[in-house]
């Protein structure tokens, strides 16, 4: 569906992305994992359309999208509501950008995530983790098939962020949209991804393509077995020589 | 209510205090009504001269507003074209500063002498006073959104139209409404001052007369109505501004 090939960025002479190949299939569940500063945001800018790579081509459902905008569902790193606009509101904006929302659909989600009680209220009002859920909702509703997650909970305490990731792919199971999913944290990435991508240190190669084994529905108590765990630190080898200097 | 009192309570009774001294001082030194006149003269001319009043305060007040939203409609149009069109910004920008460094008592009698006693050269007064504040915050407004929510309407293909009625407009609602209350202080000044040039009716009309006849307390009467008419319109603005103006913290 998302296929990436030979894709290089440099700002300047300052190289960024170097030869970075990867494809996401359809309904698959995609990690990219790798240091800050590793260029992965770089990654989300050029699928985005935002910034065009020097070398290599984007190509999404068979058709070439380098430099071409509005072809993704994103969720950044902060939630990134307006804060004038009620609950509601927020989730169908990304939705209204290219036609008229589905009011109807935006409130079943809501009503179905349990923020229904929320609608009106605006996100000054609400938790951080209820605030990403709302992101969450509002990339679900507009109505690309791609969907770009950056790092969407890096921001939030470590009880948060278990809880926000079972809610996540609960979710998702029900709604399986191919996902590509930025992170530097390894178990997140096991955790949550079908395969695993692990980039270098700048500038960014493609250092390792790993399968996830585990089947679905995964609960957190995937977290504590020993094939978890034989998995972590066989990624945690590739991490390793990108720390030592 | 309680807020109000916390707010605007003890400046009024620190006011009140200062009246009486003002009485008090005009009591002792026995000045005359036609120097300075104490603040109970000026009470009573207001109560006794309120229905004489009472027409130039409608025709001033219609004024202001007038004048207001011309010159809010016209600052929040060129920050519009400034912001969005940068060539514009960098030709016009200068001249917006310099248009302000004409002094309204220079250029109001030389706006008589083309346009007549009209209303034309008053509103032009007032436009011309309000205007800039609000192209100043507007601008602000527009540039100081913030930079993630800008990056996601990128991200998600949002076009540059959509940017900005979306995210930069809503975005700068705040700047705009305090821009807005300081030209609508302005706005009655400029009215005053352009009624003083040359009307049939308002209060800077009654100022003069009121002047040239040595009726100071006339003139207290006019200047207590002046502030008044400047807090009404504040606070009208402020509860637009929190009717629109919404999930955010309150603003000064």
């Amino acid at each position: 569906m998302l296929t990436i090939n030979g894709l290089d960025k440099a700002y300047g002479d300052l190289s960024v992305l170097k030869n970075i190949n990867l494809h996401v299939r359809d309904r698959e569940f995609v990690a990219i994992l790798g240091p800050s500063g590793s260029g992965k945001s770089t990654l989300f800018q050029l699928i985005g359309g935002i910034i065009k790579p020097e070398h290599g081509t984007i190509t999404l459902n068979n058709e070439v999208i380098n430099g071409k905008k509005g072809l993704i569902s994103y969720m950044p790193q902060q939630p990134s509501l307006f804060p004038w606009r009620t609950v509601l509101e927020n989730v169908v904006l990304a939705a209204e950008l290219t036609g008229k929302p589905n009011v109807e659909e935006a409130k079943q989600w809501l009503e179905k995530v349990g923020l229904a009680e929320f609608e009106n209220s605006y996100p000054i009002d609400l938790s951080g983790g209820m605030r990403q859920r709302v992101s969450f909702i509002r990339a679900l509703l507009s109505k690309q098939s791609l969907l770009c997650l950056d790092e969407p909970f890096s921001a939030l305490d470590e009880f948060t962020r278990i809880k926000m990731q079972k809610w996540l792919l609960s979710v998702w199971e029900e709604n399986r949209k191919s996902v590509l999913f930025i992170t530097h944290s390894i178990e997140e990435a096991i955790f949550l991804a079908d395969r695993i991508y692990v980039l270098s240190k700048r500038p960014a190669t493609m250092k390792a393509e790993i399968t996830v084994p585990f089947s679905r529905p995964r609960n957190e108590s995937l977290l504590e077995t020993t094939e978890f765990f034989d998995l972590k630190q066989q990624i945690f080898q590739y991490i390793k020589e990108e720390i030592v200097e | 209510m309680q807020q109000m009192w916390q707010r605007g309570g003890k400046s009024i009774v620190f006011l009140l205090l200062l009246f009486i001294l003002w009485e008090l001082l005009v009591y002792i030194t026995a000045t005359p009504m036609w120097l300075l006149p104490a603040p109970s003269d000026v009470i009573k001319e207001i109560y006794n001269g309120i229905w004489e009043f009472y027409g130039h305060l409608i025709s001033t007040m219609k004024l202001t507003l007038l004048g207001l939203s011309i010159g809010c409609s016209v600052g929040l149009f060129i920050a519009i074209i400034l912001y969005r069109l940068p060539k514009a910004n960098q030709v016009l920008y200068p001249l917006l500063i310099l248009s302000q460094n004409i002094p309204t008592i220079v250029l109001a009698p030389l706006l008589i002498i083309w346009f007549g006693f009209d209303l034309l050269p008053k509103l032009i007064v007032i436009s011309l006073v309000c205007f800039f504040p609000i192209v100043v915050a507007s601008m602000d407004g527009f540039r100081q959104t913030a930079p993630e929510l800008k990056h996601y309407m990128e991200m998600v293909g949002a076009s540059r139209n959509q940017i900005f009625w979306k995210l930069e407009m809503p975005h700068a609602l705040p700047s705009i409404f305090s821009g807005l209350k300081i030209a609508a202080t302005y706005s009655v000044m400029g009215a005053v001052i352009s009624e003083w040039l040359g009307a049939k009716q308002g209060i800077g009309v009654y100022m003069t007369l009121a002047q040239s006849s040595f009726r100071i307390d006339r003139v207290f009467a006019a200047i207590f109505f002046i502030m008044l008419l400047s807090l009404l319109l504040f606070g009208v603005i402020r509860l637009v501004e929190k009717l629109m103006v919404k999930g955010r913290k309150e603003g000064v």
